[in-house]
C-alpha cells in the first residue's frame, strides 16, 4: 500500500508538470486554432533561462522563475508575432508544420548556447524529503503540485472574471463576433501564446530543479502533454488539467510496478504509456473526457 | 495540317505524361544522365549521397500521395520506414528471398501496418492525425528496441538481402564484359526504382483515384456528397504511402547492411516532411525534386562540416553546433521559410518560370 502510495505522489508530481504544458496547448488551441508543437522548445529554453537567472546571475529561486516565465512568454508572444501571425486562414497542415519548424529551431539552438552536458539548477529545494504517514515526500515534489495547483486556481480566475479572459473566450466561441465587438484578436492572440510560454517554461523550470537536472531532451516531456491535452479534450481547459494528473497517474505507477507487471512487454513501457493511453481513448471518445464532441455540418 | 504542339483539344490532351515534345525531350535527357551518371561520377562519396537521395526521393513520394494529394499529416512516416527495413532484414536476409519479392514483401508488410492505423484516420482529422502518427514514432521505437528476435533490439540487426533481379546482380554488375562496383550498381537500381514509383503515382493521381484524394484533400465532405467515398480512399492513401515507405526502408537497409533503432526517429520524419514541403506540396516531380535538395543535406554538411564556420567536427571539439544540431536546425528553418514565403515549393517556383517563358512576351 505504501508503495502505491508513493508511486501516486510521483504520478501526481509528474502529471502537474503535464498539466502545466497541457494548458497552454488548449489555451493556444482554443483561442487560434493552433496546435503549438513549440511547447516543448518553449519548455527547454524556458528551463535554461532559468538556469543562467538562477546560476549565472545569481538571482534568487523565486525570482529566477517569475524572470524565466516572463522571457519565454516574451518569446512566444514574438513568434505568434513574427510568424504565426502570417499564417492566419492557411490550413491546419501548414501551421502545425510552422511550430514544428519552430520547434526544430530552437532545440539545436538551445544546444548551441547552453551544451549538451546535464546542469543542475540552484534551488532552495534539492533533494530534500519530508516524512509523513510512513511516505517520503521530496519537497520539490511537493511543490511542483502546489505551485500548478495555485497557476491553475489563477488562471481559472483570470479566464472567468478579466476582461481579457472574456475577450479570449469570446474569440475562441466566435472570432468574427468578437472583431464586431471591437475585441482586439491580435492582442488575445498574443496573450495566449505568452501564457502557454510562460506555463510551459514554469514546467520546464519546475522538471530541471528535479533529481533529472537539466538536459537538452527536457523538451520531450511537451510531447507527453499532447496524449493528457487529447485524452481531456482539445478544447477544454479544465481537461487538460485532468488528462495531464491521469498520464501522470499512469506513466508513474507504470514504472513503479515495471518488473512485477510490465515486464512482458519489454523495458521502459512507461516512456509509451501516454500514447498507448491516448489511442485507446480516441477510439472511445475522440473528443477527450472533458471535449466538446465536433458537429460536422454539409 | 495538324494543330500546333501546344494546342490542347481535351482533357485527354492535358493529362498526357509527355505530351510536349519539350516534356519528350526533357525525359531523354533524363534518361540519359541517368544512364551515363554512374560512369563518369565514380566516386563513392558522391554515388553514396546519389542513392542515399534515391531512396529519400522514393520514400518523399509515397509521404506526398498521403500528405500533399491527400491532405493527411503524418508524423509516423520513420515507422513505416523502419518496418520495411526490418521486413528486408528477415526476409531478404534470413529467408534469402530475391530483390523482388523482398521490395513486395516490405510493401505488403508496410500497406498492412498503414491498414492498421487507417481506421484512425477516419475519426480524427487534421491535428489528431497529427499527434496519434506522433505517437506512433514513439511506440515503435519501443517496440524495435524491445523486439529483440526481429530488429536485433538496441544493437541493430545486419540486413544481408541480395541485390539482384533474375541474373543480374546489382552488387556486382557485369555487363556487356564490363564490371561496375556496387554503387555504380545501386545507383542504377534504386533511380530506376525511383522513375519506376514516380511513374506509379503520376498514373495513380491523373487517373479518378488521383482526383478522388484531392477532392478528399480540399474538403471531404463535399468529396462524400459528390459520391466520393472519403473514407476508403483515405486509408487506401495510408496504406499506400506506408507501402512506399517500407521500400524506402527496405532499400535504405539492404543497402547500408545495418540498421538500428536509433534511425527511425522523429527527425527522420520531420526530414520527410521538409522535403515534401521544399520540394512541394501535391506533386510527384516535386517530391523527387525536394529530395534532392534536402536528402543530400546531412551528408553534405557531414563532409564539409570542416568549411562550415562554428561547427564542431567531433564531439567536445570546437565550434558551438554540433553537426546533427545543424541539421535539425536547417531543416526546421527550411520547413518555415517555405511555408511562409514559398507555400508551393521548388515545384512552383519551377512552374512560375516555365510559365513565364510560355506565355513569353505577356507577362501574365
Amino acid at each position: 500500500m505504501t508503495a502505491f502510495l508513493q508511486n501516486c505522489f510521483a504520478g501526481l508530481s509528474l502529471g502537474s508538470t503535464y498539466a502545466l504544458v497541457a494548458l497552454g496547448f488548449v489555451v493556444i488551441f482554443k483561442s487560434t486554432g493552433v496546435i503549438n508543437f513549440a511547447q516543448g522548445g518553449l519548455l527547454a529554453l524556458g528551463a535554461y533561462l532559468g538556469y543562467t537567472f538562477s546560476n549565472n546571475l545569481a538571482v534568487a529561486f523565486g525570482v529566477a522563475v517569475l524572470l524565466c516565465c516572463a522571457s519565454a512568454a516574451l518569446v512566444g508572444a514574438t513568434f505568434e508575432r513574427i510568424v504565426l501571425r502570417r499564417m492566419v486562414g492557411q490550413p491546419p497542415f501548414a501551421v502545425i508544420m510552422i511550430t514544428i519548424g519552430l520547434l526544430f529551431i530552437l532545440e539545436p539552438m538551445i544546444t548551441a548556447i547552453w551544451g549538451f552536458d546535464q546542469k543542475q539548477i540552484t534551488n532552495p529545494w534539492n533533494i530534500r524529503t519530508v516524512e509523513a504517514g510512513g511516505l517520503v515526500f521530496g519537497v520539490r515534489d511537493l511543490w511542483t503540485i502546489g505551485l500548478t495547483a495555485a497557476v491553475v486556481a489563477a488562471f481559472f480566475v483570470f479566464f472567468r472574471y478579466s476582461s481579457l479572459g472574456l475577450a479570449m473566450r469570446v474569440t475562441a466561441f466566435d472570432p468574427e463576433a468578437a472583431l464586431a465587438q471591437g475585441i482586439s484578436a491580435r492582442r488575445v492572440y498574443a496573450t495566449s501564446w505568452a501564457i502557454a510560454a510562460a506555463l510551459a517554461a514554469l514546467a520546464g523550470i519546475l522538471m530541471a530543479a528535479g533529481p533529472g537536472g537539466l538536459t537538452p531532451s527536457i523538451g520531450f516531456i511537451a510531447l507527453a502533454a499532447f496524449p493528457a491535452m487529447i485524452l481531456g479534450g482539445m478544447d477544454s481547459p479544465a481537461g487538460a488539467v485532468l488528462g495531464g494528473l491521469v498520464i501522470g497517474l499512469a506513466e508513474a505507477l507504470t514504472r513503479g510496478y515495471q518488473d512485477e507487471l510490465f515486464s512482458w512487454a519489454g523495458s521502459n513501457v512507461s516512456v509509451i504509456v501516454p500514447y498507448l493511453l491516448m489511442i485507446v481513448i480516441l477510439l472511445i471518445r475522440p473528443y477527450g473526457l472533458l471535449g466538446t464532441k465536433e458537429v460536422r455540418r454539409v | 495540317m495538324g494543330a500546333h504542339r501546344n494546342v490542347t483539344r481535351g482533357y485527354a490532351d492535358e493529362l498526357r505524361l509527355f505530351g510536349t515534345p519539350l516534356a519528350r525531350t526533357g525525359l531523354a535527357a533524363l534518361v540519359v544522365v541517368f544512364l551515363v551518371l554512374p560512369t563518369v561520377v565514380q566516386n563513392d562519396f558522391w554515388l553514396s549521397v546519389l542513392i542515399y537521395v534515391g531512396i529519400t526521393a522514393i520514400g518523399a513520394i509515397g509521404l506526398n500521395l498521403l500528405t500533399g494529394y491527400c491532405g493527411q499529416i503524418s508524423l509516423g512516416h520513420a515507422f513505416f520506414i523502419g518496418a520495411g527495413a526490418y521486413a528486408a532484414a528477415r526476409v531478404g536476409g534470413e529467408i534469402g528471398l530475391p530483390l523482388p519479392l523482398w521490395l513486395l514483401a516490405a510493401a505488403a508488410i508496410g500497406a498492412a501496418l498503414g491498414g492498421l492505423i487507417g481506421p484512425f484516420t477516419l475519426r480524427l482529422r487534421g491535428h489528431y492525425l497529427a499527434i496519434v502518427t506522433l505517437g506512433l514514432v514513439f511506440i515503435g521505437e519501443h517496440l524495435w528496441r524491445n523486439l529483440t528476435d526481429l530488429t536485433g533490439g538496441n544493437s541493430g540487426t545486419p540486413v544481408t538481402a541480395g541485390a539482384s533481379i533474375g541474373p543480374i546482380d546489382f552488387n556486382s554488375l557485369n555487363l556487356f564484359g564490363e564490371s561496375y562496383s556496387r554503387n555504380q550498381g545501386w545507383f542504377w537500381l534504386v533511380w530506376g526504382l525511383v522513375a519506376l514509383v514516380a511513374l506509379l503515382a503520376k498514373n495513380l493521381v491523373r487517373t479518378r483515384p488521383g482526383r478522388a484524394l484531392q477532392a478528399v484533400r480540399d474538403r471531404d465532405q463535399a468529396a462524400e456528397v459528390i459520391g466520393v467515398r472519403a473514407g476508403q480512399y483515405k486509408i487506401g492513401a495510408f496504406m499506400l504511402s506506408s507501402a512506399i515507405a517500407a521500400m524506402a526502408g527496405a532499400l535504405f537497409g539492404s543497402y547500408q547492411q545495418f540498421v538500428s533503432p536509433d534511425e527511425w526517429n522523429l527527425l527522420l520524419s520531420i526530414q520527410y516532411i521538409a522535403i515534401v514541403i521544399v520540394g512541394g506540396l501535391g506533386t510527384i516531380f516535386g517530391a523527387v525534386l525536394g529530395a534532392i535538395f534536402v536528402g543530400a543535406l546531412p551528408a553534405l554538411i557531414d563532409r564539409y562540416s570542416e568549411a562550415i564556420p562554428g561547427v564542431q567536427t567531433s564531439v567536445g571539439g570546437e565550434g558551438f553546433i554540433s553537426v546533427f544540431a545543424l541539421n535539425q536546425a536547417l531543416f526546421g528553418l527550411l520547413i518555415v521559410l517555405f511555408l511562409v514565403f514559398e507555400p508551393r515549393g521548388l515545384a512552383g517556383i519551377w512552374l512560375r518560370i516555365k510559365a513565364y517563358f510560355k506565355a513569353w512576351p505577356f507577362s501574365y
